[in-house]
């Protein structure tokens, strides 16, 4: 059978994918058929409802829901002795879904009902009374790393180092020798380091060194639907749950270690979903939702304000950061060094070790060092936002990069180029690069129109580039003919950017068959073997990996089909054009075989035909991305706006060139809010001031440009058609190219995010008392 | 012998050493070696680590065959969004 000889080799032409078909998902959504997670219903459903700190830190000495447990209707209470600590759990998850000793930040769930109602679960919250001891608390980031800082977790211990001391803000000198030797508690969670070379050495030599420090604010996702889910224990402890997830394996896996069930005892289906970006690719509600089903014994369904999305699921890092970058008069870099100090909310595991390996590798550098320290504060447990960790680092990086071009007075994109890395680059993170294709988006950025326009006054023009891994995972894959010959495909991958549209483009590519032959469901977690969750924008990747590999399963066994009907050996027997044709002149003269029509013999020749694979999927080629933005400041309000917008990415395979583009301005129209003017802002007390859309601002339209694409394709060898990731490189240069083109714009290097307008106004005055000075 | 480097919190839980020369045939032997040779490591390597293969990223490819000319990176486990 040729099928299974063929060695690897990508195509260069292809019928079906690039093509830009309809999404099959649209009609749905947009006339309001598709079910998200606040759409489930059961019979006899209660409705859930969250109990939430109003302290920053503080003890909890006591809980008393007794008069809630007496209200009409109430049905279940529950609190952290409902969740008890099973086995191998992972204790920071249940500590964040559910408070124990502890309230960790404002939000922090303390207690949770099921009643009949709303009204009745809401009057139940107010009667539980907790008896609070208020902590000192902290909530920046710098902050929670001095020696003296209120401490979150007594196990969390660190030794206070000499650079951690200046890092922090303290001087050498007599604090520093006050410290004793050897660990003790702290907010440091950990401290991470890599690099090559010697930096010292790469600053001597160089001719112009630039070196500044930077501070950006946490964000949220600003997924447009708030979390929900819908859980269903049953008498006999069989339980079901329908979840607004990127994971429903996870959140099965995750739910049954918390609750202590057997994974086949639970069920989970993912509901359509409305946004995620990183932040559903962990539990909050779920296991609540489920404990309180299987008190109460009936159907639960939470869904979330979105007061408590802001407060009480997971924004990503604010950061505080030194970037040090040294050149060569002819624009060479000589050394890089950087020190990244992120914060992820009440528990570890904050993203500083991802943006420490992404920082600098955009470039080919022989010395260079990062250090990332991963702190705890009174703030929620941090979840993933797209490349978690890489914008911040990129921000500071190209900001210094921008600076430089701007003293060696060479064009901005030709110092990247300059010092761009590309095959056989050894990262700055360690391993050597593979074919990458971050030179030819520099290259494709700078012949594009819009870095030909010429700016006017008030004008600026920042440029960056960006860098994430992307990866691949567990993933399971069955494509299933049916009797008319069209093809249902189970992925376990939950669509969070049209992947559902790009998995029938390949398995219609392979087959040779349409696109709309081809169906492809999100299946529950009963129908299929485990697959990852969607993140690392890995699914294009790795369940497309799946489904070809399904499709060329499928190609065998019609074949085989074929191979039995005509009488020859299967050997003898090719997959052409949607047809099962006999290979060459020797194999017989046969009229070749549809699809449909080897379908419709299926029941006589053997059964149902499927195909299937099943894979741990490796070889997700990393990807660059080079963007160009024009802003124009106006000097009497500090208010930006954003004149022109272009993103630059190696694709490796476009699959669907309108997915692939609208990552591309989804990532960058992110990364705008993020520099403008998304911020969590905390007061004094430690709680949150603007938990809503009002006063926590998203881009809208009426903000953005259109935003221009170009697709790059270098394919990546690890993937049958060539695909790596696109979905989180696009948020990795925004947050520097516009802070570079507000600097160029202000004539101020801007450091702090986000540059809202009263911090544009207040630079434009420094510069101008400066300048009169 | 397979010339094995470890990256960012890795190298500093192997007592400060970043590269190790380790008889093995395939990810699982690496580890396993790199675990007795580094008891504070073990926990780390048992919870998962990604592992770079000439410059390709592997998550759990436990029995991914190794040889001495290959460039092997143990790096910290990594997630997106």
């Amino acid at each position: 059978m040729p099928l299974d000889t063929k060695p690897n080799v990508i195509p260069t032409t292809f019928k079906t994918v690039g093509t830009r078909p309809v999404r099959p998902d649209g009609v749905d959504k947009v006339t309001g058929r598709a079910r998200f997670g606040a759409d489930m219903q059961a019979p006899g459903m209660l409705v859930g409802r969250v109990l939430r700190s109003p302290h920053a830190h503080a003890r909890i000495v006591k809980i008393d829901t007794s008069k809630a447990e007496a209200l009409p209707g109430v049905k279940a209470v529950i609190t952290s002795k409902d969740m008890p600590a099973q086995e191998g759990c992972d204790m920071d998850v249940l500590t964040n879904v559910m408070a124990r000793d502890k309230a960790l930040y404002d939000g922090h769930a303390v207690a949770a009902v099921a009643a009949v109602d709303a009204a009745v679960a809401r009057k139940a919250l107010k009667l539980i009374k907790v008896d609070y001891k208020v902590l000192p608390h902290v909530t920046d980031v710098d902050e929670a790393m001095k020696p003296d800082a209120p401490i979150l977790h007594a196990h969390i211990e660190h030794e206070y180092q000499q650079d951690l001391l200046e890092t922090a803000g303290h001087v050498k000198g007599k604090k520093e020798r006050t410290l004793p030797k050897g660990k003790r508690p702290s907010n440091i969670a950990g401290r991470y380091e890599f690099g090559h070379g010697d930096i010292k050495k790469g600053f001597a030599e160089a001719d112009v060194i630039v070196e500044h420090e930077f501070t950006t604010e946490a964000t949220h996702q600003g997924y447009i639907e708030p979390h929900a889910c819908l859980a269903s224990v049953s008498s006999d402890g069989w339980a079901e749950m329908w979840v607004c997830t990127q994971g429903h394996f996870m959140v099965r896996d995750v739910c049954a270690k918390l609750l202590g069930l057997d994974v086949s005892r639970l069920r989970v289906t993912a509901s359509e979903i409305g946004g995620g970006f990183g932040g559903k690719t962990t539990v909050f509600i779920e296991p609540v939702a489920l404990a309180l089903s299987r008190k109460a014994g009936k159907p639960v369904k939470i869904v979330m304000s979105r007061e408590e999305v802001f407060r009480a699921t997971g924004p990503t890092s604010s950061a505080s950061m030194k970037v040090k970058i040294g050149a060569k008069r002819d624009g060479t870099f000589t050394a890089a060094d950087a020190i990244l100090k992120f914060q992820g909310g009440a528990f570890p595991g904050s993203p500083v070790e991802m943006g420490a390996m992404c920082a600098f590798a955009c470039y080919d550098l022989r010395n260079v060092r990062i250090i990332g320290y991963d702190v705890v504060t009174n703030r929620p447990k941090q979840a993933a936002y797209r490349a978690p960790g890489a914008p911040m680092a990129a921000f500071a990086v190209e900001a210094c990069v921008g600076e430089l071009s701007e003293k060696l007075k060479m064009d901005a994109i030709d110092i990247r180029l300059k010092n761009a890395a590309k095959e056989g680059t050894v990262s700055s993170y360690g391993p050597t690069f593979g074919p990458v294709g971050l030179v030819e988006t520099l290259q494709a950025a700078k012949a594009h129109k819009n870095y030909k326009v010429k700016l006017g006054p008030n004008q600026g023009r920042g440029v960056a580039s960006g860098f994430w891994f992307n990866f691949g995972g567990q993933t399971c894959t069955t494509l299933n003919l049916n009797s008319d010959g069209t093809l249902g495909l189970a992925v376990g991958t939950p669509d969070i950017g049209g992947s559902r549209a790009s998995m029938c483009l390949m398995a219609a590519e392979e087959l040779g068959i349409a696109y709309d032959d081809v169906r492809t469901i999100v299946a529950d977690t009963g129908s299929l073997g485990y697959n990852d969750i969607s993140e690392g924008s890995r699914v294009t990747f790795s369940s497309g990996l799946a489904t070809i590999n399904a499709a060329r399963d499928c190609k065998k066994k019609l074949c085989q089909r074929a191979a039995m009907i005509w009488g020859i050996p299967e050997e003898a027997v090719e997959w052409k054009d949607g047809h099962a044709r006999p290979a060459g002149a020797n194999a017989g003269n046969f009229e070749p075989l549809s699809i449909k029509e080897l379908a419709a013999k299926a029941s006589g020749t053997g059964g149902p035909i499927a195909g299937h694979f099943e894979v741990n999927a490796d070889g997700a080629g990393p990807s660059f991305a080079t963007h160009v933005v024009d802003v124009e400041v106006d000097p009497e309000t500090g208010a930006m706006k954003v004149l022109r917008y272009l993103v630059v990415q190696d694709a490796g395979k476009a699959i669907h060139p309108d997915y692939v583009e609208g990552q591309f301005q989804g990532g960058a129209v992110q990364g705008i809010g993020w520099v403008l003017n998304e911020e969590y802002i905390y007061g004094a007390d430690g709680r949150l001031q603007n938990p809503g859309f009002l006063d926590y601002r998203i881009p809208v339209c009426s903000d953005v440009p259109m935003i221009d694409t170009v697709i790059v394709e270098v394919p990546n060898p690890g993937h049958p058609y060539g695909v790596r990731g696109v979905g989180e490189t696009s948020i990795v240069p925004p947050l520097a190219a516009v802070a570079n083109a507000v600097s160029a714009a202000m004539g101020v290097r801007a450091t702090t995010l986000p540059m809202s307008p009263p911090k544009v106004l207040a630079a434009l005055e420094n510069k101008m008392r400066k300048a009169a000075d | 012998m397979l010339t094995v480097k470890l990256g960012g919190s890795l190298a500093a839980k192997a007592g400060g050493k970043s590269e190790f020369e380790i008889e093995g045939r395939n990810v699982a032997d690496v580890l396993r070696a790199l675990g007795e040779l580094c008891p504070e490591l073990k926990p780390i390597l048992d919870k998962g680590v990604s592992v770079s293969i000439d410059g390709t990223l592997h998550r759990e490819a436990l029995y991914q065959p190794l040889t001495p000319a290959n460039e092997i990176f143990i790096l910290p486990r990594m997630a997106g969004g």
